[in-house]
């Protein structure tokens, strides 16, 4: 069979002082006609890089030095931009990570997606509107009449992510470039789109070129797999091949990094008889919009009736999907928000109602890590300073704060000189590693992790976790750790609560929730991980070994 | 428009009423606040100053009241829409204003009118040729036209164009004896317009063109300009199809902001030009200390402020989906 595109020898030329010359390096591959191939990689590894010098929509700083590009005999490189234009859209589309940014905010899907038909067809308007109701149609959106007129905002995460893909799919491509597409949904709905597109892609016979970074999706929907580190393609095969006999290092590397997702077997303490370091009762808090004179306001229920106690020593996940509540709880149990009712007692002492002042001696015991590494340390202070601010807050002495922030950098295993250093000069996990230390400089008993690691890459996300878990183990913490992921909650969590809507629908340890879910939500939750079947069995390996 | 929008902009004009009403009453102390006595202006321009003439006069204005009567007398009649006599004319102020109100408003608006396109146009070309020289020569040009005093370029321009070249006339809106009629006196009002337009419009245009261009920068770089790109459309139909449309929301808002100054907002360039406006008619009382017709030109201000915030919104409601008139 003669593959749809081929690329041959590609290297991509990075800006001078980016930190290597090229972004992806005598790269070839073959993508055939009806097949899905995954390319895989962590950020950075310059998977989404062939993808845009496809579609011309390479950053000007960024150009092909050399190699080829081959679609229908010509090649798209030095093809000419006019005729290029062509073919994009038409014969070749691609849908996008961000569906929430995606689309213009200011047209409505009809126009949108009739745009496609107004540029490469010349379909009358009449047919444009026949046509785009159609691709609704066959995207599954509810109510495909009513999607026509609405406008972006209109629609969820995952609708949007479907306007997209009928966009794409407008004029039978050859060719489906999907860059990251469920990476921003949760889990049910990653799994509904990736059954839509494998389904489409049935129907039509459209070659697919999905990048991802999450094994799990490759496991669920890859023919073929092609692996990239540093701009290098260092493994390519099918997707047995790939997933069960990686061969290259990196490749193992990084499967191993993914949480299998059966819960390893833990000792259950049994709590009776201790006191917990966290007692959330009936925990309730509503958002109310506000309503205007003549608006009746709307209210969201973020949670209801909460209740869960959280002993030293153990990690407790709080899973649930955007919308939840998680956040909520976790926000309200450090007083970052004010619940509406129930208690909060921390250490035995009722902290829901306490002021500014009285809470004070209470902030150094119960400490939060948040989501992400890059947007929650203040650029312009030494890292040093970004951990001995909270003790010099509560009126430790500099030198003392000081000593003390550079202890705190071993226990994270940060070196020393990174105490005069800012954060910019770090990556990510090391920044998550900065505020970690952040947390623990007041030594608390409570640590809560509101997603601390989903904004890293998987092989640094072990490593993470593995270091959560340590000083959990080594200064006996009491660990809320809030997460979507449920392999990582699987991997890392004692006990486990489900929320859904604000509730607790479940909760449990973790090995029981995982292997029975007795909630339909819970149910479904699990079923939706994408690469359920794939290591569905426990590997002892797989956390916390970064090799 | 939602039922729910018409009764939002029901409230939002109760409540702009409510805001007029303390403006009222602000700009009233405002102005006693001020030194000076309308009476002794009058006076002194009549060339008789003597205590008996002066205690006539305020008499005859109700200026010998105490302070809070006065203040009665302002309000009560404002409500029954009657802004009082102004003390020199002897019109009443709304009829004064109302004569002077159209030439204001040619200025203003074509000011507005110019700067908004003209801003928007330079805006565009400079953020399409983005770190090339045509962008820095009107990121140079839209700084200096920011930076430099209106009264100051209403000058240089006079001397430019009226005196050195002789091009266009230097003041006044209409020339004065020639009783031009039809398409003459359109033309001679047009050149008469000008350079007051010109001066009034630059620092605006400067400003729409420097929002313009950052603004379609960081929209360039929005995940959906991405999307238009990858359906194959020509860059043109990207920057006009999707960039501009949502780089321009922000430049409403400053829109709604110069044109709620479209009344009170040309006292230079009209006192300059010798525009024969409600800018110069506000110039005049200020040194007369007439303090009805200052209360009355305040007031219609302020009444402009209010209702163009008002407009702005709606505007910004039509323009932009996501927002809904019904907080």
């Amino acid at each position: 069979m003669n593959p749809v595109l081929k690329v041959e020898d590609l290297s991509i030329r990075l800006p001078v002082g980016a930190d290597r010359p090229y972004a992806v390096n005598k790269l070839s591959y073959s993508l055939y006609p009806g097949e899905i191939l995954c390319v895989v990689g962590e950020s950075g590894s310059g998977k989404s890089m062939t993808a845009n010098a496809v579609m011309g929509l390479l950053p000007k700083a960024i150009q092909v030095d050399k190699g080829a590009i081959i679609f229908d005999g010509k090649d798209l490189i030095s093809l000419e931009e006019k005729r290029a234009r062509d073919l994009r859209g038409n014969r070749i589309s691609m849908i996008f990570q961000e569906p929430m940014t995606a689309l213009n905010p200011l047209m409505r899907v009809e126009d949108q997606i009739g745009e496609v038909f107004l540029i490469h067809s010349n379909l009358s308007k009449q047919q444009r509107k026949a046509r785009t109701l159609e691709l609704l149609k066959d995207v599954g959106l509810p109510d495909p009449e009513k999607a026509m007129r609405v406008y972006p905002h209109q629609l969820s995460g995952g609708q949007r992510q479907r306007v997209m893909i009928a966009m794409a799919l407008a004029l039978e491509p050859s060719i489906l470039i999907a860059d990251e597409p469920t990476t921003a949904l949760d889990v049910t709905t990653q799994a509904q789109i990736l059954h839509l597109i494998k389904e489409l892609q049935r129907k039509h016979g459209t070659a697919v070129m999905f990048i991802t970074h999450d094994f799990g999706v490759v496991a669920e929907i890859a023919d073929r797999v092609v692996v990239m580190q540093y701009g290098d393609m260092v493994e390519i095969g099918s997707r047995e091949q790939v997933l069960n006999q990686p061969q290259h290092p990196y490749t193992k590397k990084l499967i191993a990094a993914v949480p299998p997702l059966s819960a390893p077997d833990r000792e259950i303490e049994d709590r009776a008889g201790q006191k917990p370091a966290l007692s959330v009762k009936s925990l309730c808090k509503t958002y109310v919009s506000p309503g205007g004179w003549f608006k009746p306001a709307r209210t969201v229920h973020a949670a209801q009736d909460v209740s869960f106690d959280l002993y030293r020593g153990e990690t407790l996940g709080l899973v649930g999907e955007s919308g939840s509540g998680k956040s909520t709880v976790s926000r309200c149990i450090v007083r970052l928000l004010d619940a509406d009712s129930g208690e909060i007692l921390l250490g035995g002492s009722a902290i829901q109602d306490l002021d500014h002042k009285a809470l004070v001696p209470f902030r150094k015991q119960i400490q939060m890590v948040f989501q992400d590494p890059y947007a929650s340390l203040n650029p312009r202070k030494t890292v040093g300073r970004i951990i001995a601010d909270g003790p010099i807050a509560q009126g430790v002495p500099v030198a003392e704060a000081m000593d003390r922030a550079r202890e705190l950098l071993k226990l994270v295993e940060l070196p020393e000189t990174a105490l005069e250093r800012y954060p910019h000069e770090f990556s990510g996990g090391q920044r998550q590693r900065v505020g970690i230390a952040r947390a623990l400089a007041h030594n608390p008993q409570v640590l809560v992790a509101d997603e601390a690691i989903s904004a890293l890459d998987v092989s640094v996300q072990a490593q993470i976790l593995e270091l959560i878990d340590t000083l959990k183990k080594k200064l006996n913490l009491a660990v809320l750790f809030v997460v979507h992921d449920l392999r990582v909650a699987a991997q890392v969590c004692d006990r486990v609560i489900v929320m859904q809507h604000g509730k607790i629908v479940e909760a449990g340890d973790t090995k029981a929730v995982f292997e029975d879910p007795q909630h339909t939500y819970t149910q479904n939750l699990i079923a939706s991980i994408p690469g359920a079947d794939w290591r569905s069995e426990h590997q002892p390996t797989a956390v916390g070994q970064p090799a | 428009m939602s039922i729910q929008t018409l009764f939002y902009i029901a409230g939002r004009l109760i409540k702009g009423l409510l805001v007029l009403f303390v403006i009222a009453i602000f700009n009233f102390f405002l102005i006693r606040a001020a030194p000076g006595d309308p009476a002794k202006v009058m006076a002194g321009e009549a060339g008789a100053a003597d205590e008996v003439f002066l205690q006539q006069l305020r008499e005859q204005f109700g200026l010998d009241q105490p302070l809070y009567y006065q203040l009665w007398v302002y309000i009560s009649n404002l409500v029954q829409f009657d802004m009082g006599q102004t003390y020199r004319q002897q019109m009443p102020v709304f009829d004064l204003i109302m004569d002077r109100l159209p030439a204001t408003l040619l200025l203003t608006g074509t000011a507005f009118v110019l700067s908004l396109g003209l801003g928007v146009l330079v805006g565009v070309i400079a953020a399409s040729n983005h770190r090339k020289w045509i962008d820095s020569a009107i990121s140079v040009a839209a700084l200096v036209f920011y930076a430099t005093p209106l009264f100051w370029l209403a000058l240089m321009a006079v001397l430019l164009f009226s005196v050195f070249l002789g091009w266009l006339p230097a003041f006044g809106m209409e020339t004065v004896g020639a009783n031009y009629t039809g398409w003459d006196r359109v033309v001679d009002i047009a050149e008469h317009l000008v350079l007051p337009a010109m001066t009034l419009g630059l620092f605006f245009t400067a400003v729409y063109a420097r929002m313009t261009r950052t603004s379609m920068i960081e929209t360039g770089r929005a995940d959906f300009v991405k999307t238009a790109k990858a359906k194959g459309m020509s860059p043109a139909r990207v920057t006009f199809r999707h960039t501009l449309r949502n780089a321009l929301l922000p430049v409403v808002t400053l829109a709604g902001l110069q044109a709620g100054q479209m009344i009170g907002g040309a006292v230079l360039t009209e006192t300059v030009f010798a525009w024969p406006g409600i800018g110069r008619l506000m110039f005049e009382a200020l040194f007369q200390r007439d303090y009805n017709l200052l209360l009355g030109v305040f007031f219609i201000s302020s009444a402009m402020v209010v209702l163009f915030n008002l407009v702005t919104d709606i505007i910004y409601c039509l323009v932009d989906p996501r927002i809904e008139l019904t907080k």
